[in-house]
């Protein structure tokens, strides 16, 4: 082994310069394979961060507008869920794949504290909800049990709209425990939540039975969200959303396969298609890196050619005193091998030094698109699960890079070699 | 008997066939010290390729030590070469980028011997041979006649069968060419290594034994030259 890397030694000794140029073609390549995945990675990342894409089994579910005539009714009908809808679902039927049911109301509201106010949208939650949702409570507590029981007149603030109503961002921790006015009612303020730029931003969440009492009194909710498991697969869960949207359908006397009269959006599902666009993204990518890749191998194939070229007299010689042609096939695939590794190691850093940059510098910048914070790169770094692919990758291209050049060496006849020069 | 050729016949097919060897017989025992003579194109060359298991032959029956040489996968020719032959060449062919000890360890590193046995049994190959202080020294730092017995110290560390030298003088001075004769002929004496020489000149086939004369494909005289009186230019030298 030792005595191989001294050959290898000696060999591109001799040949510095065109063994950096060739080595500068290869170090590009999987330096661009490494950016392009770090930077996708990053978009993916901010695509995933702003969806609040959550693994929990839930399913929402809210009212939409029929496009099939039935039952005497004309399309173009009107759908509300209401709160038999909760029961049909917490029933028999679908137990066996139904966990936790929760329903929501909500309106339209002004909050005021102070001189400060926002309109914004109450949301009558169960307290459920936050695990459903995997809201996370930054300061004091979400709705609980008790709120729902007593009827209380608490409030829970996202992050976004606590600090519209506080001076300074700081004072938001200090914001439990005081009074806001829900437009004449006086609400306690219970606790602060995180929020998520796009569902929850503006929504102050109350107990369910609070909002239903004061603003909406009745049956209809305005939407229904409920966890469930044993749902594997995408075609397990198609399965059973027709089967439940039928049953829904039904209870408002719809056509049962009309898919807009309600609107059923499964989150498990969600995650799995956005699963599938996060693969093809990065088959893509990785198919762009490799071609770029490509042309350095084709240049260290390259210049493995000319070495056997050059060096066909001294294969003759070592052939002659006992060189057996594996021998030099090794010898050349090694070398190959060792030239794609070393620059494309240099490559492969440059890139991980060139994904943190972009993570210290555009990965901790948002921008405003339609109102909400956006970030266009979050954590635009590979892990080292691709440093350990792009390793292998480096091996096998130098090996394919080496292979031909090698065989060209094993097969040299050593008279014919030997006469060389 | 170590080599045995029986109506070995070579053919090359370049554009016009060209029938270079037309049944050649030759036996050469153990020990011996031969030279083969021709002139060029004669087909001496080829003969020592086929010998020296570089070329193959058409038809024929070539023997070293009883083992026949034919249709030789490359792997086991090389082990071959490597195992039973040694050889010298006339343009040295040292490995330009290795050092004097370097080249002649490289046989052994291709039967797989450590770093060290071989870096120590080159180093005593060199030193019998008068180059211990030029072994870091590298092929263009030495004078022809030097680079001729590091090859020698090569062809022979694999303790091989035959020596085959290929026009081993071609390239040196008469003095230089006297000493590498006189070396290859100690060999023999001393160490009892079968020795052959391919040469034109008759000044270098007077130091061996026994001179096989090649022409137009076909062995001519055999002389026995024990006496080294063949040459007509005299015993003594080499004429240059």
């Amino acid at each position: 082994m030792r005595d191989l890397f001294v050959e290898i030694y000696e060999s591109i000794r001799r040949n510095k310069l065109r063994t950096c140029l060739t080595g500068f073609a290869v170090a590009w390549g999987i330096f661009m394979l490494i950016v392009l995945l770090g930077a996708g990675n990053g978009v993916l990342n901010a695509f995933t961060v702003g969806s609040s894409t959550l693994s929990t089994n839930t399913m929402s579910v809210s009212g939409g507008v029929t496009t099939k005539p039935y039952a005497g009714f004309q399309q173009g009908r009107m759908i509300t869920l209401d709160e038999s809808d909760i029961d049909l679902t917490a029933g028999d039927y679908f137990s066996s794949y139904v966990d936790d049911v929760t329903a929501t109301v909500s309106t339209s509201v002004t909050v005021n504290r102070g001189d400060k106010y926002s309109s914004c949208t109450i949301q009558g939650v169960f307290p459920e909800r936050a695990e459903m949702e995997k809201i996370q409570v930054l300061h004091g507590r979400f709705i609980n049990p008790n709120d729902m029981a007593e009827v209380r007149k608490v409030a829970v603030l996202p992050e976004t709209l606590a600090e519209r109503l506080v001076d300074d961002p700081a004072d938001i921790p200090a914001l439990v425990g005081t009074y806001i006015k829900v437009e004449d009612l006086v609400f306690k303020v219970v606790g602060v939540t995180d929020a998520d730029m796009m569902t929850n931003s503006n929504s102050v969440y109350a107990p369910f039975p609070t909002v239903r009492g004061i603003w909406l009194p009745g049956e209809d909710i305005s939407n229904l969200t409920f966890s469930f498991h044993g749902l594997e697969t995408e075609e397990d869960n198609e399965e059973f959303e027709a089967g439940y949207q039928a049953a829904i359908n039904l209870n408002h006397q719809a056509a049962p396969d009309d898919e807009s009269a309600v609107w059923i959006s499964n989150r498990v599902t969600q995650n799995m298609q956005m699963e599938k666009g996060r693969n093809i993204l990065t088959t893509a990518l990785w198919i762009v890196g490799l071609f770029t890749l490509l042309s350095g191998v084709v240049g260290v194939s390259n210049i493995m050619l000319i070495t056997v070229k050059e060096r066909t007299h001294e294969f003759g010689i070592r052939k002659a005193i006992g060189a057996s042609p594996w021998s030099l096939t090794k010898l050349i695939i090694a070398e190959s091998v060792s030239i794609t590794a070393f620059f494309g190691y240099i490559g492969m850093v440059l890139g991980m030094f060139t994904c943190e940059l972009l993570d210290k510098t555009l990965g901790q910048t948002s921008s405003t698109v339609l109102g909400t914070q956006v970030s266009i790169f979050v954590n635009p770094t590979v892990g080292l699960d691709v440093a350990l692919e792009a390793t292998l990758l480096l091996i096998i291209a130098g090996t394919i890079a080496g292979l031909f050049p090698a065989r060209r060496a094993a097969k040299v006849r050593p008279i014919e070699a030997l006469r060389a020069e | 008997m170590l080599i045995e050729v029986k109506g070995v016949n070579k053919t090359y097919n370049n554009g016009q066939p060209l029938h270079v060897l037309k049944g050649i017989d030759l036996s050469v025992d153990k020990g011996e010290f031969v030279s083969i003579m021709g002139a060029s194109g004669s087909g001496k060359s080829t003969l020592l390729n086929i010998l020296g298991i570089l070329d193959n032959y058409d038809s024929g029956e070539y023997r070293i030590d009883g083992q026949l040489i034919w249709n030789l996968s490359e792997k086991k020719a090389a082990e071959y070469r490597n195992k039973l032959i040694g050889f010298v060449f006339q343009s040295f062919n040292l490995i330009s980028f290795k050092t004097a000890v370097e080249n002649v360890e490289l046989p052994l590193f291709y039967q797989g011997v450590s770093r060290r046995r071989r870096r120590e049994m080159a180093m005593a190959f060199l030193d019998r041979l008068g180059l211990a202080n030029w072994a870091s020294h590298y092929p263009n730092e030495m004078s022809g006649g030097q680079k001729q017995r590091v090859a020698i110290a090569r062809a022979l560390i694999t303790n091989p069968k035959i020596i085959l030298a290929d026009e081993p003088t071609g390239a040196l001075d008469s003095k230089t060419s006297e000493e590498v004769m006189q070396l290859l002929a100690d060999l023999n004496r001393k160490d009892g290594v079968t020795v052959i020489v391919v040469t034109h000149e008759s000044g270098v086939a007077n130091c061996t034994d026994r001179i096989i004369h090649i022409k137009d494909g076909l062995i001519g005289r055999i002389e026995d030259n024990h006496e080294h009186r063949a040459s007509r230019f005299g015993a003594d030298t080499i004429m240059k």
